[in-house]
């Protein structure tokens, strides 16, 4: 039990903290602290994503009509490629781990800081230097053309840039990694005291199983794509054909890394929308240990499944036969969590703000994401659709309907906690819906276009594809302006949107045990261990206005806990 | 049914013909549309019909496919329905109310029910599987007696050569009759995909791949590349003529005409490169004799057993050391000939081992 001015002193709003403990640029250029790396890191990934994200609309508009001249073919396929390279290496895979992530793992364990800080800050400056080599194929007035895949031998034959691209995808593998690595070493060792492994949000378990993945797999991309690079200026005889190499080798390759990478990208994104969604109903996540396990499941099975990209790339009758039957079963682990999901939400005290709309909306489009995948494994139906514009929705599905809108949705949640200031709700909620009506009306019509023929890469198409294309034209522009106004709402928040309490959400994860902005060392006290989905942990402070543990209440005004049921 | 331009196609109208292909020649080559009459369909603004999603089923397995296709449809919408549903639902009906924040105690665990919800769609899961996998079977294992046609693919071309010889740039099949196509490609990946047919295989440099289907409907469908494969991959189009009978083929087909047989042309290369080492009667040379082997199960040095098919043929003319037949080993006497016969030559020689192989089997 604490008096009334510890309580201020723990939560209420702090003089300093870690955003201005120290000025300067070099204290940020040079900071070690895992919150401001995790900033610095939101901050380029969000550089990346609109850099991409103008690649999208370009290409999008060219799109508009079936003959168009707005670009050459060349120029088309540049950028498509960018488009892609950017957004899969230098936004996605980072996007929620190495961005919120950072921020939020350390503090949900309790922790000042990840285990390696020098290595974390690393990881940063890698991320800039391989960004900046993806991007130096296009000032070297080279470009790059060959799909972000760097399929053989075409990716040997081109004369764009693929070397500088291939170099920068390698060192951000190392970004990647040393995120990883960092992860691992600091959910093993820097767990609070008594914080077992079942006391951990799925937050937690979810950036344990990517971490894994990010360890195990990135390395065959990087010697891969320097095979790649040695292919091509060495003739090495390896991918191709031209000097007894096999160009399907290096499809197995690519994809031994590439599909676990998927998993990279949704498994983070699963973990933030089983925060949201217990949080927001205000209920002990349903089957803790289903969606903990099944996320384990999902990254140890993405290592078997690599071959599915290649059912039609030769390879043998048996192979993909197999590939084929364990495609099916990661189907299971994750339509696992949605089904938790909602029956968290089955009796809840839901509130419907900006991050609980984001959380549904994922479950929506992931929804749309994960079925879409069962046409693609069944291997009769995925012969017609390889390489399609079904395919293309597939992805889009996934990656932005599940990844950029579960880092939307974070970002939404756990912006109060970084600054200190709300978030405008309302204006939240009309970019939320900009982003979810805009994505459906782009990606939607690209299924129909797929199935009836329409192959991927086309710089024109057939007249009878364009009602289509126009409507995902339109989307590609709603969706962009969904996201900006996602942007302008944050950006206005972080500078002059009202104070906001410690833990306005009643969340129980420790990290809003600690004050808005939390302090340099995140906590003042030592955290009291919570479990992260009993929120009758945390009562309301009048004078604070904000939930803290029941432990620093005053006993006169706190309300006898509801004892949960276990059935 | 609509059926408009494959019906007049059907009465073998020969002019109404002659203006497609004209049509489809003289615009493919520019790399623009190519007609497509497999999208003539009926009722196409439902999207819930299997029409709405698919052009025309013209091959032998693509209702299976579709049938799959929109099996998963349903399932896929039921799964969805139910789980926006009950999400908006939930939504709807547990939304906070005014001062309320803590909902009323309930369960948040139930091993039978998590259990269940991972059994039952495993269950269908494996019959999706299946079926994938039955009509797949169809679609990759070969027809007996079917046409052989090679395929050659290009930045940003194609070019079919038939049994005999004679080249077209578009493909001229024959309803009804299975074809398989034996594929190469001449620079980088391409596919080929024929959407009415539902088939597609990528054609990788530096060996044959295969793809076997029979047309059952007859009309002018869209063959494009589907693989991307450079700047003018989007224009890498053709059409595939489905003709009514092997006599409208003949006849309404512009060939570009062979002066030589494959045959013919794998015989002289026989003689210039390989009659050295190689005999045709049967006997064993420094080479084994080439005359019984097309189609056999060969036994090689270390035990195992290849068959004799085009890319074993290509890879033992490449690299020899790669398979070397039982009795002539250790190491492989032969220099190899990469650079010095192409994917072409190594085409001509395959026809000459068929030729030889139906001939000696004859004379037996």
């Amino acid at each position: 039990m604490v008096d009334a001015s510890t309580r201020q002193k723990l939560f209420g709003t702090p003089e300093t903290n870690f955003l201005n403990c120290t000025k300067g640029w070099k204290s940020w250029a040079f900071t070690l602290d895992h919150k401001r790396i995790g900033i610095m890191y939101l901050i380029g990934v969000t550089i990346a994503l609109f850099l991409a994200g103008v690649f999208a609309l370009v290409l999008r508009s060219h799109l508009f009509t079936f003959d168009s001249k707005m670009l050459t073919d060349d120029m088309y396929n540049q950028m498509f490629t960018l488009h892609g390279a950017v957004m899969v290496f230098s936004f996605i895979i980072p996007s929620i781990p190495a961005a919120l992530g950072n921020i939020v793992l350390p503090m949900m364990l309790g922790a000042k800081d990840v285990a390696f800080p020098r290595m974390n800050l690393a990881s940063f400056y890698l991320w800039i230097i391989g960004t900046g080599c993806l991007l130096a194929a296009i000032l070297s007035g080279k470009g790059l053309d060959t799909g972000w895949t760097f399929y053989t031998p075409y990716s040997i034959d081109t004369n764009t840039g693929v070397i500088y691209a291939t170099f920068g995808a390698f060192i951000l593998g190392f970004s990647s990694i040393f995120t990883g690595l960092n992860f691992l070493v600091t959910v093993n060792t820097m767990r609070a005291k008594n914080q077992g492994w079942f006391k951990l949000p799925l937050f937690v378990w979810s950036l344990y199983a990517t971490a894994i993945i990010q360890v195990l797999a990135t390395p065959v991309l990087g010697i891969t794509l320097l095979m790649l690079i040695a292919e091509k200026t060495l003739h090495i005889g390896i991918f191709d054909p031209k000097y007894g190499g096999d160009p399907v080798l290096f499809q197995h390759f690519f994809w031994f890394y590439s599909h676990p990478a998927v998993y990279i990208m949704i498994l983070p994104a699963m973990g933030v929308i089983s925060e949201l969604i217990s949080v927001y109903s205000q209920k002990r996540i349903f089957g803790y240990s289903f969606i903990a396990f099944s996320s384990v499941a999902i990254a140890l099975l993405g290592f078997l499944v690599w071959g599915h990209h290649m059912f039609t790339s030769g390879q043998s009758l048996v192979v993909t036969l197999i590939f084929s039957a364990i495609t099916f079963t990661v189907a299971i682990p994750s339509a696992v969590k949605v089904f938790n999901w909602l029956a968290t939400l089955y009796k809840g005290s839901i509130l419907l703000n900006t991050p609980m709309c984001y959380a549904l909306s994922f479950i929506f489009l992931f929804g749309i994401g994960g079925l879409t995948g069962l046409f693609l494994g069944a291997l009769s139906t995925d012969i017609h659709l390889h390489d399609t514009y079904f395919v293309v929705a597939h992805f889009h599905f996934v990656m932005v309907g599940g990844t950029l809108t579960a880092l939307l949705g974070g970002v939404f949640h756990w912006w109060p906690k970084i600054w200190g200031r709300m978030y405008n709700d309302f204006l939240g909620r009309v970019g939320c819906f900009l982003v979810f009506s805009g994505f459906n009306l782009t990606f939607f019509p690209q299924f129909v276009m797929g199935s009836r023929g329409m192959p991927r890469r086309y710089a024109s198409y057939d007249p009878e594809f364009q009602i289509f294309h126009q409507l995902s034209t339109v989307g590609a522009f709603v969706l962009g302006l969904g996201i900006l106004l996602s942007f302008v709402v944050l950006v206005y928040s972080a500078l002059r949107g009202p104070r906001c309490s410690s833990n306005p959400f009643r969340a129980a994860s420790l990290e809003w045990q600690s004050s808005s902005p939390p302090d340099f060392h995140n906590f003042i006290h030592t955290p009291v261990l919570t479990d992260p989905y009993d929120f009758e942990t945390q009562v309301y402070d009048e004078e604070l206005d904000t939930y803290i543990p029941r432990e620093f209440a005053n006993p006169d005004k706190v309300a006898p806990r509801k004892e949960p049921v276990h059935h | 049914m609509n059926w408009q331009l494959p019906l007049m196609l059907a009465q073998t109208d020969s002019s109404r013909l002659e203006e497609l292909r004209e049509r489809t020649e003289a615009i493919s080559m520019q790399g623009t549309t190519v007609p497509d009459s497999s999208l003539v369909r009926e009722g196409t603004s439902n999207p819930f019909a299997t029409e709405y999603w698919f052009p025309t089923q013209a091959s032998s397995f693509a209702g299976e496919v579709d049938f799959l296709y929109m099996a998963v449809f349903w399932i896929s919408l039921i799964f969805f329905v139910a789980i926006v549903g009950a999400m908006v639902y939930f939504c709807v009906k547990y939304r906070r109310k005014d001062g309320v924040i803590a909902p009323e105690p309930s369960s948040s665990h139930n091993t039978a029910i998590e259990i269940l919800w991972s059994v039952l769609p495993s269950i269908i899961l494996v019959w999706i599987f299946y079926v994938g996998a039955e009509t797949w079977f169809e679609m990759r294992i070969p027809k007996e007696n079917a046409e052989e046609i090679q395929v050659t693919a290009k930045q940003f071309g194609w070019l079919f050569t038939y049994e005999d010889g004679d080249q077209t740039n578009e493909l001229h099949l024959v309803r009804d009759k299975p074809v398989r196509l034996i594929m190469q490609s001449e620079d980088v990946l391409h596919s080929f995909f024929v959407a009415a047919f539902r088939q597609k295989m990528d054609i990788v440099p530096g060996r044959y791949t295969y793809a076997y289907f029979e047309p059952i409907k007859d009309g002018v469908y869209r063959l494009s590349c589907n693989e991307y494969c450079g700047t003018g991959h989007s224009k890498m189009k053709t059409a595939c003529i489905v003709h009514v009978s092997e006599e409208d083929r003949k006849n309404n087909t512009k060939w570009i005409e062979a002066e030589k047989t494959p045959f013919e042309n794998g015989q002289r290369i026989y003689q210039i490169h390989c009659s050295g080492c190689h005999k045709v009667n049967g006997e064993a040379a420094t080479g084994p004799a080439l005359n019984l082997i097309w189609g056999e199960n060969e036994k090689m040095i270390d035990g195992t057993t290849e068959l004799v098919d085009e890319d074993y043929v290509l890879s033992s003319i490449w690299y020899p050391e790669k398979h070397i037949v039982e009795g002539y080993g250790p190491v492989s006497k032969m220099n190899s000939f990469k650079g010095i016969l192409d994917q072409k030559d190594v085409d001509y020689v395959i026809a000459y081992l068929k030729e030889l192989k139906n001939t000696s089997g004859d004379a037996k």
